[in-house]
Order: structure tokens, then C-alpha cells, then sequence
């Protein structure tokens, strides 16, 4: 059985856009005030952060919504498997939602491709930024470590296991 | 903390100038008569301005009486505010002010030289981003008298430049942004 169109559409989306803010972040916050990219990459950072948040909410109500197929192997597998899906979840969730909090800190919203304002409703908290700012990163290097753990997974189940765990979401 | 720097403040009074009067400056704790600003040009098209909003203060001064004036002042470097929440924070960070391990700044009069018309220069030192260094400080006498309600106030303005290399701060933000001007204006209250 397969995952449905869905939710495969919904993951690939999801684990392509995770790399990619990975990566441009990464390397925005070390760009010099003179880069042609200084304005440029956390703009586009954030408008793709929010597809992200946009993508991820349509997948949660997919997986709520639609019949995913039964968990394969041992106990202990399936067991770490979910663990391991749940916190990639909430992981993403969490740093989406610090990144929003470092940009909206003093009030400003985001403006989401230059098309929606997406308001600021949490702010002025105490060092607001920074914290938000320490959690965004720590986190992001988190779920980077667990999408390894997660791709690690997949791929020895189907060049090890021989099982049908990868077809089904591809 | 409040009763250590009141009693330190309370030595520097009776120790220090023994006949100027003593002021504490009326900072965001009590009236918000007083501010610390800044401006840098930006790339070398316009002024960016801010301000830090947490400092606190006190001097001594009386008219005609330099010599025996002096002047202290502590900021709170994370109070840094330009009005922008993500330029703040890159502020706040090890590329600037470094907060996290420099989270004061402070300058303390040394010298006060008497020019005209209610001018003088404040030579003191400011240590920043844990650099101490010498400045002059252009300083003017705003006013001085009775408050409605019942106190006494003096209020001044002041101006210098620093150059963030001198502070170590060596994030490069290009050639005309190489120094910083302070604009300082303090009111105090007569203790």
C-alpha cells in the first residue's frame, strides 16, 4: 500500500524546502553588508519559510485526514519510526514559528511575497529576538541531525532490508 | 543591586565634589528626561538613527564651578533600539556590541575644560565593547532652576564621535560608516 498522492506531494515538498532553508540559512548569516544577497536571502528565507508553514499545516490535515499505510517492521523499529516522525513535526513546527518570532519582535509583520502582511502578534517579549534567534538555529541544526537519522532509516530499510518502507512514499 | 549603586552613588556624593551640587539623571526609571543617541551614515546616502534605552546616571555641577563638576553614566548596551527588530538583535550580537559579554558601557568624566557661552568639553573615559578608551565630549548647558514641582534641575547636551575600530568593533560597513556620533541630551534632579 502507498501513501497517498498527497501527503508523498506534501513530504517531498516539505523534506526539499527543510534542505534549502537549511542550507540558505546557514549561509545568509554570514554574508558581508556588501553582498548582493544581504537583503535578498533572508527575504526569500522567509517568504519560503512560510510556504513551508503552509505545505506542513495541508500535510498535518492529510495525515489526520487520510489512511496511511501500516508500519512495517520490528517492534522497536516501528516504535523509534514514529517517535522519530513526531518530532520531525514538531521540530519544524517549533522553528517556524521562532523564525516568525525573531522578525516580528518589535512589531513589524512579514511581508509574505510582498502580497500578504502576515502580522505581528507575539512581541516585546524580553530579549524577544535573541532567544527566538538562539532557539531558531539550535533547533535547525536539531532537525537536520534527525532528518539524517530519518533519510539513514529509509534508505538501509531499502538497500538492507529489502522492505517496501521507501517505494511507498516515492 | 538599586541599594549598591544608590550607596555608591551616595559615596561619589559626599566624597567626590565636595562643593558642586549633585544631580541624578532623570533616566526611564523615573521621568525619561534624558536620552543617548546615535547616528551612523548609511553607505554613505543618509543618517541611521537609534538610541539605547536603558541607562542610568549622575553628575555634579555648579555654575561657574567646572573644576569641581564631574560626570558618570552606565548603559545598558542591550537596550540598543533602531527600530528594527532583526538589525537589533545583528547589533546586540559578536558582530557589534557583543552584550552577551559586554553588557555595560560606561563613561567617567576625568576633566572638565570651560569654553564660552555655557560650552565646555568633557574629557573622560568610555569603555565599550570592553575597550577604554579617552573621548572629548562637546558638551552645552541647556538651562538650569526650579522644577513645578518643588526640585531643582540642570540640563545639558552633549556630542561626540567614537570610530567603532578604536572599540574593536571591526564588522566593516563600508567606508562611510566608519564612525559613530553620540548625541547625548541629560536633565538631572538635584539631590
Amino acid at each position: 500500500m502507498q501513501y497517498p498522492k498527497l501527503i508523498k506531494i506534501c513530504h517531498w515538498l516539505a523534506a526539499f524546502l527543510i534542505i534549502g532553508l537549511f542550507a540558505v540559512g546557514f549561509w545568509m548569516v554570514d554574508l558581508s553588508y556588501y553582498s548582493e544577497w544581504y537583503h535578498e536571502a533572508p527575504a526569500q528565507h522567509k517568504n519560503f519559510g512560510l510556504v513551508l508553514f503552509v505545505v506542513m499545516l495541508v500535510r498535518l490535515f492529510a495525515k489526520l485526514i487520510l489512511k496511511s499505510p501500516p508500519p512495517i517492521g520490528a517492534k522497536w523499529e516501528r516504535r523509534t519510526a514514529t517517535a522519530t516522525h513526531i518530532l520531525l513535526y514538531l521540530l519544524v513546527f517549533f522553528i517556524i514559528f521562532s523564525g516568525y518570532l525573531i522578525s516580528t519582535a518589535k512589531g513589524q509583520g512579514i511581508q509574505w511575497f510582498n502580497l500578504i502582511e502576515v502580522p505581528a502578534l507575539l512581541t516585546e517579549i524580553p530579549e524577544q529576538a535573541d532567544l527566538a534567534g538562539a532557539m531558531h538555529k539550535y533547533l535547525a541544526y536539531s532537525l537536520i541531525a534527525l532528518v539524517l537519522v530519518h533519510a539513514i532509516g529509509a534508505l538501509k530499510h531499502h538497500f538492507i532490508d529489502k522492505d517496501a518502507i521507501f517505494k511507498r512514499i516515492i | 543591586m538599586k541599594f549598591l549603586t544608590q550607596t555608591a552613588i551616595a559615596l561619589c556624593l559626599v566624597s567626590g565634589a565636595a562643593n558642586a551640587a549633585n544631580y541624578i539623571i532623570d533616566d526611564n526609571d523615573k521621568g525619561a528626561h534624558a536620552a543617548v543617541n546615535f547616528k551612523i551614515q548609511h553607505l554613505g546616502y543618509s543618517w541611521l538613527t537609534g538610541r539605547f534605552n536603558d541607562f542610568e546616571g549622575h553628575f555634579s555641577y555648579e555654575d561657574g564651578k567646572l573644576a569641581e563638576s564631574s560626570v558618570k553614566i552606565t548603559i545598558d548596551t542591550a537596550s540598543i533600539d533602531s527600530n528594527h527588530a532583526e538589525r537589533d538583535k545583528h547589533l546586540r550580537s559578536d558582530d557589534f556590541l557583543a552584550v552577551k559579554n559586554y553588557p555595560k558601557a560606561t563613561f567617567i568624566s576625568t576633566k572638565i575644560e570651560p569654553l564660552e557661552n555655557e560650552k565646555f568639553n568633557i574629557h573622560g573615559k568610555l569603555t565599550l565593547h570592553g575597550v577604554t578608551k579617552d573621548i572629548v565630549i562637546n558638551a552645552k548647558k541647556i538651562g538650569e532652576g526650579k522644577d513645578p514641582w518643588g526640585g531643582y534641575r540642570a540640563g545639558f547636551s552633549g556630542t561626540t564621535e567614537l570610530k567603532l575600530k578604536d572599540f574593536s568593533i571591526n564588522k566593516d560597513l563600508g567606508p562611510a560608516s566608519q564612525t559613530v556620533y553620540l548625541h547625548l541630551h541629560v536633565e538631572g534632579i538635584r539631590q
